[in-house]
């Protein structure tokens, strides 16, 4: 087992900023990250993006000499400031101080009739997949769902010479109306608005608009969308369908940090309910790359000593904007209709929603039908059953990923000295 | 035989094997990259539907694959390598 004062689980615009304030002041950090390259969802290691920071944080991580433990889970929570990692080739127990944890968020995906075809992928999906090499020029997409992204996206995709077919935004116009003024009082946000308005010129942005239904043998050939009550079928390569984002909260729930409305709870410093575990970024309210940035920075500041108090103002900025953000996109109570009798709610274990209908909790669920039960542990369909049914699926209990027999058989090795 | 899938003949490009068949792609590209522009299925559920990769950021697990003798890959998270064998399923 190794010691650090400070692990940092996730190396996204949070864990970075966190694990530089840390180690500029002096304290032993690690960092852990499930990809191969640091930079989270939105950095993506230095592919297709131009934002200088993270090549600033990356420097800054080098220089201070972070321990950076990439393609690495944490699976378990074996004893007491202790972390169980699992590597590509065996695991390892990481002893802590002082815990910050920026896991990050995921999309929330929706069933709908033909969500399981091949190229129907969410948002940001899709945007990964052309990051990471998936050729789009003159590919005929479909974005559907709902929140910033799906502008966002359309923008990234369009460049790269997409045709962009639709933009279907659930939310309503006056919602999203709302929201563009609110965006206003956010200065930082404004060049965003802009690029925005710059793709709806150019692809139909349409609210109070979602696809009902995809189509196709075996990959996606068409989807049918609903445009205020009215439906239109439109021939497509790629569907991208996620509607905003969900924290990634597993972590915190296996450690027992309080939740509360959904989000970590945490102090002014970012402490969580649990004494010497901090959380920063989008596990604490959906607010993007500003907001991750500064919460890391106050909680790598406190972790290593110092205070984040200068930084607070910003901060609360950025979280009365993620709060704008949850209710200007919040579901709409149709999208519970879109799943059918015989749609799949869980795609690990092909468990269709008539299965479901009779079950009155997550928990019988799961014991019933294994819905939840299988490799992606309920991360795709908890969040969509939560909507659906209202249903609760907050216990935790590790291993939080799938992971070998020996790592969860062994018991944790005596702590070989400090780093 | 080597089957060109990235149209961009242009940047340099990696040969791997999918199934037995010789795929190129263009390099840096991510397994899933290169198993979605050779139209294979990734994986057969359990009642049997092809799938495919859904959130692309290692969660969903559909796109996870025999790499290099090594099963449970999420190909979203892996980085083609010349040479690299991909069985699917």
């Amino acid at each position: 087992m190794t010691n650090f004062d400070v692990v940092v689980v996730g190396a996204g615009p949070a864990g970075m900023a966190a694990a530089a304030a840390a180690a500029k002041h002096g304290a032993g950090v690690c960092v852990i990250d499930d990809n191969a390259k640091p930079g989270g969802q939105i950095w993506r290691g230095s592919d297709g993006h131009r934002d200088r920071r993270f090549a600033a944080y990356q420097t800054a991580l080098e220089v201070a000499r972070v321990n950076l433990r990439r393609e690495s889970r944490v699976v378990a929570h074996p004893a007491s400031n202790v972390l169980r990692i699992e590597t590509l080739t065996g695991f390892e127990d990481i002893g802590y101080r002082r815990l910050i944890l920026a896991t990050g968020a995921r999309e929330r995906f929706l069933p709908f009739p033909g969500w399981t075809l091949q190229g129907v992928m969410g948002v940001g999906g899709l945007q990964a997949m052309v990051t990471a090499g998936l050729p789009i020029e003159g590919k005929r997409v479909v974005l559907s769902g709902s929140g910033p992204l799906l502008l966002a996206v359309a923008a990234a995709l369009a460049k790269k010479g997409a045709q962009i077919l639709g933009i279907f935004e659930q939310a309503s116009a006056a919602r999203v109306m709302t929201f563009g003024v609110q965006l206003l009082r956010f200065p930082g946000k404004l060049r965003e608005g802009a690029v925005y308005r710059a793709v709806t010129r150019q692809a139909p942005y349409r609210t109070g608009a979602w696809v009902v239904e995809a189509r196709g043998d075996h990959s996606l050939q068409s989807v049918t969308v609903s445009v205020n009550g009215a439906l239109r079928a439109i021939e497509c390569d790629y569907l991208g369908c996620g509607f905003h984002l969900v924290p990634n909260l597993e972590l915190p729930r296996l450690l027992q940090c309080q939740i509360r409305s959904e989000y970590v709870e945490v102090s002014d410093t970012q402490e969580t309910s649990v004494p010497g575990i901090f959380c920063a970024g989008e596990p604490t309210g959906i607010g993007g790359l500003e907001k991750a940035l500064c919460e890391g920075e106050i909680a790598g500041l406190e972790c290593s000593g110092r205070s984040g108090a200068h930084l607070f103002k910003r901060r609360d900025r950025r979280l009365r904007f993620a709060r704008q953000l949850d209710l200007a996109f919040a579901l709409r109570p149709e999208l519970k209709e879109l799943v059918a009798p015989d749609t799949f709610v869980c795609r690990c274990e092909d468990v269709r929603r008539r299965a479901l209908d009779s079950m009155l909790s997550w928990r019988e669920a799961k014991l019933h039908t294994r819905c939840g039960m299988g490799p992606c542990q309920g991360r795709i369909c908890g969040p969509a059953t939560e909507f659906l049914f209202g249903w609760n699926s907050e216990h935790v209990r590790p291993p939080v990923y799938p992971a070998r027999v020996s790592t969860i058989a062994c018991a944790v090795e005596v702590s070989k000295g400090e780093v | 035989m080597t089957r060109s899938v990235s149209g961009e003949d242009a940047k340099p490009t990696v040969d791997l094997t999918v199934n037995g068949r010789s795929v190129s792609v263009r390099s840096g590209s991510n397994v899933a990259a290169a198993l979605l522009q050779a139209g294979i299925a990734f994986r057969t559920s359990v009642s049997g539907e092809p799938r495919g990769p859904l959130c692309a950021m290692g969660i969903c697990m559909e796109c996870c694959a025999t790499v290099n003798g090594i099963p449970h890959i999420r190909t979203c998270q892996a980085a083609v390598e010349s040479g690299m064998e991909v069985v699917t399923g």
